[in-house]
């Protein structure tokens, strides 16, 4: 019998966790994934590129992609906003606002959404002050991004505070007194430690708002070739009994995001690399 | 070595971890309760929520009347084509009672729960109770909206369900283009007359284009009847709701009669919610009797009277108050199968993916 001549981990139980992971993955991901997939294989070649390049289901993964990517990037700006204001500063209130933020995880979608359209809408408490300058927020592609900005928010936060925390002031302290102003240290010092994470932390909401459904539909107005989400089609071809036109829009989304989050991991790896060479 | 804390810390998380898995397992068993108690799944669409609710109250009490026996009627409500769905991917509904019968054709089709003929089964095509389609307006209806050809002036917005998700908003649709057929056809009866072929067709383009102009005055789809009626009375979108009879009645009840008014077009749709059992199941839960039983007493005087009360057309209005039977305004109503060849030719023509529906918000 040849002795295994790998070289053994410090740490023990590599193959019994790495076993798990892999079943666990398997069941809860893989196979739901793969059944999808298989689904979609049983479609004539044909018959699935037209269903995937019907102008109606181009314009809805336009509306999808682009009002999460939008969204995601809001909440990269303004989640790094409210993490820097809750780490860095002590106020009165400081925990519950903390706490806060959490809240568009826990509550069912569908609410956040029947709440953001009764707020946007032309009576409603926001929509009647936007209704006269000319901007309709619910019911178009900017009522999308609305929602899926607030259901994105926490994603931005919670990776950020981790990083925040442990990003010491005596290296801000250490860049301003070598003289650098208060843009440079931000600039040349903090976002390059920071920027992996916020990065994470943009791809996970981008991801959510790509798979949303409950509260946008809600604020949408579903409207074709204007304001419908590549999800709502989803729903309607399901409606019809034509579960291979859903799968087939579900698989080019699924494809599509895979690659984004991809190439966003592999974009993180690089600007991780750099950070610590430079 | 893992130090006394860190392996309490690894202990929590199994812990946690079994919980969750125990937690599974017993979701799983939810579907499956005792069988000592007599239960009937009742899986309807949206507004028949309040109807339903009072009308298993009264056929409890009948039940436990005549047999003795106690029996419990649950009720799963949701746009129709969703629960027909649930129902073909498993969920175990003793009978269904949907919004229209091509939903019900297609649990028939897909899944087989019950002969295809289902619809021959119970008086009147199954149906218990009718309803058709009006318009529900501001009060003192501002724009003067009396007809479906009010409704594609200019300036008046509309406000209507996704005809491909909603079974109403399918009923709106074609009660529209019955409107054009008829105004143009005079009668209708020549749409079954071949010699008439040349005039059905041009009749039949100018309903397309009638269509598509009022389709292109609705500011927002929603996916379903509840969705649109909220759109219309809570966002105050919109100047017209085009609403099932029954739904609009119900608008005018709860918002009080000072909000909302309802206008009867000269003609309208006949719409017919079907009701029927669904025999594989109801014989596997040993639930046919009673099944049987419950949908019969939608057509006795009990079942009529309120179905009447919750704003349905009864189909033997005999028993009825007359003044719950009174506000039904009589209103020529165009019948699917006359008009448009049966629900099957129609959701494949105007409905299915390439169909006149999707026509209308193609871009140019």
């Amino acid at each position: 019998m040849p002795i295994p001549t790998r070289k053994r981990g410090v740490l023990p139980g590599f193959g019994l966790a790495m076993g798990f992971t892999l079943s666990y993955l398997s069941l809860i991901v893989l196979i739901p994934l793969a059944a999808l997939v298989l689904r979609s294989a049983s479609i004539p070649g044909g018959d699935f590129w037209r269903t995937v390049t019907d102008p109606r289901v181009l314009a809805s993964y336009r509306l999808s992609f682009g009002a999460s990517l939008v969204a995601a990037l809001v909440n990269a700006l303004f989640g790094f906003i409210v993490a820097w204001s809750l780490v860095r500063y002590s106020f009165p209130g400081r925990k519950l606002l903390d706490a806060m933020v959490d809240l568009p995880f826990a509550m069912p979608t569908a609410v956040s959404g029947i709440a953001l359209t009764a707020i946007y809408a032309p009576n409603g408490w926001i929509g009647r002050w936007l209704a006269p300058l000319g901007i309709q927020a619910a019911y178009s592609p900017l009522g999308v991004t609305i929602a899926l900005t607030l259901i994105g928010l926490p994603f931005v936060v919670r990776t950020l505070q981790p990083t925040l925390e442990d990003l010491d002031p005596e290296i801000e302290e250490a860049a301003a007194s070598l003289g650098a102003g208060r843009l440079q240290t931000f600039v040349r010092v903090i976002l390059p430690m920071i920027f992996p994470t916020l990065l994470t932390g943009f791809a996970l909401a981008f991801a959510r708002g790509l798979g949303e459904y409950g509260s946008v539909v809600f604020i949408a107005g579903n409207m074709p070739m204007k304001t419908e989400i590549a999800p709502l089609l989803i729903i309607t071809k399901l409606e019809q009994y034509d579960y291979a036109g859903a799968t087939a829009i579900a698989v080019v989304m699924l494809a599509a995001s895979f690659l984004l989050l991809l190439s966003i991991n592999g974009l993180q790896w690089w600007s991780g690399r750099h950070a610590t060479a430079g | 070595m893992p130090s006394g804390r860190t392996s309490g810390r690894f202990g929590l998380v199994v812990i946690l971890g079994l919980a969750g898995l125990a937690g599974l397992v017993s979701l799983a068993n939810v579907g499956c309760q005792s069988s000592d108690e007599l239960t009937l799944l009742n899986v309807s669409y949206d507004p028949t929520r309040e109807f339903y609710k009072e009308f298993n109250e009264e056929f409890t009490r009948h039940w436990k009347e005549t047999t003795g026996q106690d029996v419990r009627v649950d009720m799963s409500h949701g746009g129709a084509g969703k629960q027909a769905r649930a129902v073909i991917d498993g969920l175990k509904a003793d009978v269904v009672t949907l919004a229209l019968a091509y939903d019900i054709d297609a649990i028939s089709r897909e899944a087989g729960l019950m002969p295809e003929d289902w619809q021959k089964r119970l008086p009147h095509n199954s149906c218990p109770y009718t309803s058709t389609i009006v318009f529900l307006v501001r009060k003192g209806n501002p724009k003067g909206i009396k007809d479906w050809g009010d409704l594609v002036k200019p300036d008046v917005s509309i406000i209507t369900p996704n005809p491909k998700t909603s079974g109403g908003a399918r009923w709106n649709y074609l009660a529209a283009w019955g409107y054009v057929l008829k105004k143009e056809l005079g009668d209708l009866a020549k749409i079954n007359d071949p010699s008439q072929k040349e005039a059905v067709d041009r009749a039949h383009a100018a309903a397309r284009e009638f269509v598509t102009k009022l389709f292109r005055q609705v500011p927002v789809l929603d996916s379903g009847a509840r969705g649109s009626t909220v759109t219309f009375d809570q966002r105050e979108m919109g100047d017209v709701l085009l609403a099932w009879e029954n739904e609009a009645f119900r608008v005018l009840q709860d918002s009080g009669p000072d909000k909302f008014e309802i206008v009867v077009p000269s003609i309208s749709i006949l719409a017919e919610p079907p009701v029927t059992l669904m025999d594989k199941v109801a014989d596997k839960h040993g639930a046919r009797a009673v099944a049987e039983a419950y949908l019969k007493h939608l057509y006795s005087p009990a079942g009529q009277r309120l179905a009447a009360k919750h704003f349905y057309r009864p189909v033997s209005p005999e028993g009825v108050p007359a003044e719950d039977v009174a506000r039904f305004v009589k209103v020529e109503l165009i019948r699917i199968d006359d008009v448009f060849g049966g629900w099957a030719k129609a959701q494949k023509e105007h409905f299915d993916d390439g169909g006149v529906f999707d026509q209308i918000y193609k871009p140019e």
